[in-house]
């Protein structure tokens, strides 16, 4: 016993290493495994707090490039305003029209935290549960999809960006509707992404626009990116497309999160189905 | 000795601070990527108890991870570097020499003694830190491309630092 003791003190250095070194990696492990250990990232409050009161200084060093999008949106959605279209009917009369029904609500957020550089990426923006912000919910902003929400904390939420290993989106040709599924490549460039599982009867342009589908958590439509290169690995049995993502992350200040409002009757049904087998 | 503490504690925040709002923006290529933070290991200084350096190792670690959203990854590299840090300097300094050279820094032990330190040691530390995230032997080759990348971006800064505080009155 003393023998094992006067051991252990004059190896110290190492028993200290592995003791510390396996704490660490548990906490890497698990918070890998089970996505757990939620109590140790941005949303939290004091880093949450921190990032927020820095942000609001880089926020000016870009004010140019906001307005210039905001104004470029705000045409858009004038110009499909219903008194910037010509009447070309005599007769008018108005409806309350019962046949549409709001599926999709959009709720706006800041960017207050962000990474491109690394092999998963999240941002962080400033809203959470105080303001009906779940888990799983789609972000995107006025160029494109941006990603999905995996932590929330009461003020902030953490998003996983299309910059992530993890991430897979259900997209589709915009012009030929031929449906595959978006990831990022390997090779971490943050202005690039691949489309796979196209199917090979598909004849895909280049410059065609890739957009969301109606499977996934965004309104069918949203833009993703366009295609840029149209054989980027030979020999499967489904096209992979190189896409260039139309979202430019490294300038993202302004996202808005997207609430599905069917989303949990469609998930309940599909739950129902899924017990029944 | 209390001197030693707030010297110790104002760089924890200063380079924590750094790494955090400045240099996690910055990627050369996204080849090289800094981690300039782990310089507060390598200075902190001989005389310290082991139990002491893995303690601050792990907290630091621990905090950078809070702000990168990778709780544990940044701490398991920060352990690895203390003991790295431990095994060199009991190869490359005598021990009788402590009274009079209290920090591992530039001033104090010189330029070519500084840069093997720093390259080693950082080297260890992007090396176990970039696969531990990637986690697969498929993309080694790129791995170690950012390894020794960002070993340079950031043994570079560090050689900034040390020579921007240098002072040559401590040289003997």
């Amino acid at each position: 016993m003393r023998n094992l003791l006067i051991f252990i003190t004059k190896y110290n250095a190492f028993f200290l290493f592995l003791i510390f070194e396996i704490s660490s990696l548990i906490i890497y492990v698990k918070y890998n495994t089970f996505q757990k250990a939620t109590f140790i990232n941005s949303a939290a409050n004091v880093t949450g707090n921190l990032y927020a009161h820095i942000n609001e200084l880089y926020g000016y060093l870009s004010l140019k490039e906001v307005n210039d999008s905001l104004a470029h949106e705000n045409a858009r959605l004038k110009s499909q305003l219903k008194s910037s279209f010509y009447i070309d009917t005599v007769a008018k009369r108005k409806v309350n029209d019962t046949v549409y029904k709001q599926q999709y609500e959009f709720a706006e957020a800041k960017v207050i935290n962000n990474s491109i550089n690394r092999r998963n990426n999240y941002l962080t923006i400033n809203i959470g549960t105080n303001e009906g912000i779940v888990k799983g919910r789609g972000v995107i902003c006025s160029s494109g999809v941006v990603g999905i929400i995996v932590f929330v904390s009461p003020h902030y939420a953490v998003v996983q960006s299309l910059l992530n290993k993890d991430t897979r989106i259900s997209a589709m040709l915009a012009d030929h509707k031929d449906i595959g599924s978006f990831r990022w490549v390997s090779n971490l460039d943050p202005g690039k992404g691949l489309l796979t599982d196209i199917s090979n009867n598909a004849q895909p342009k280049l410059g065609e626009k890739v957009v969301t589908t109606q499977y996934s958590l965004f309104p069918s439509g949203i833009l993703i990116g366009k295609v840029s290169n149209l054989r980027a690995k030979e020999g499967g049995s489904s096209l992979n497309l190189v896409v260039d993502l139309s979202v430019d992350f490294s300038k993202l200040q302004y996202v808005y999160v997207v609430t599905n409002k069917f989303g949990q009757e469609q998930l309940g049904l599909e739950a129902q189905q899924k017990k029944d087998e | 000795m209390s001197r030693v503490i707030l010297i110790n504690l104002i760089r924890f925040i200063l380079l924590v601070f750094i790494q955090v709002f400045l240099l996690k923006n910055i990627a050369l290529y996204n080849l090289s990527t800094p981690y300039f933070y782990i310089l507060f290991i390598l200075l902190l200084p001989f005389e310290i108890p082991n139990l002491l350096l893995f303690l601050f190792a792990f907290i630091l670690g621990l905090t950078i991870d809070a702000f990168y959203d990778t709780p544990g990854l940044h701490a398991a590299s920060c352990v690895l570097l203390a003991f790295v840090r431990i095994l060199f300097i009991s190869i490359t300094v005598q021990k009788e020499g402590f009274d009079n050279e209290p920090e591992p820094t530039v001033s104090i032990m010189g330029f070519r003694w500084f840069f093997t330190y720093a390259l080693v040691l950082t080297l260890f530390h992007h090396f176990f830190l970039f696969n531990l995230e990637v986690f697969r032997f498929s993309e080694i080759r790129y791995t170690l491309t950012r390894v020794i990348l960002s070993s340079i971006f950031t043994v570079f800064l560090m050689l900034i630092t040390g020579l921007l505080f240098y002072r040559s009155k401590e040289r003997k």
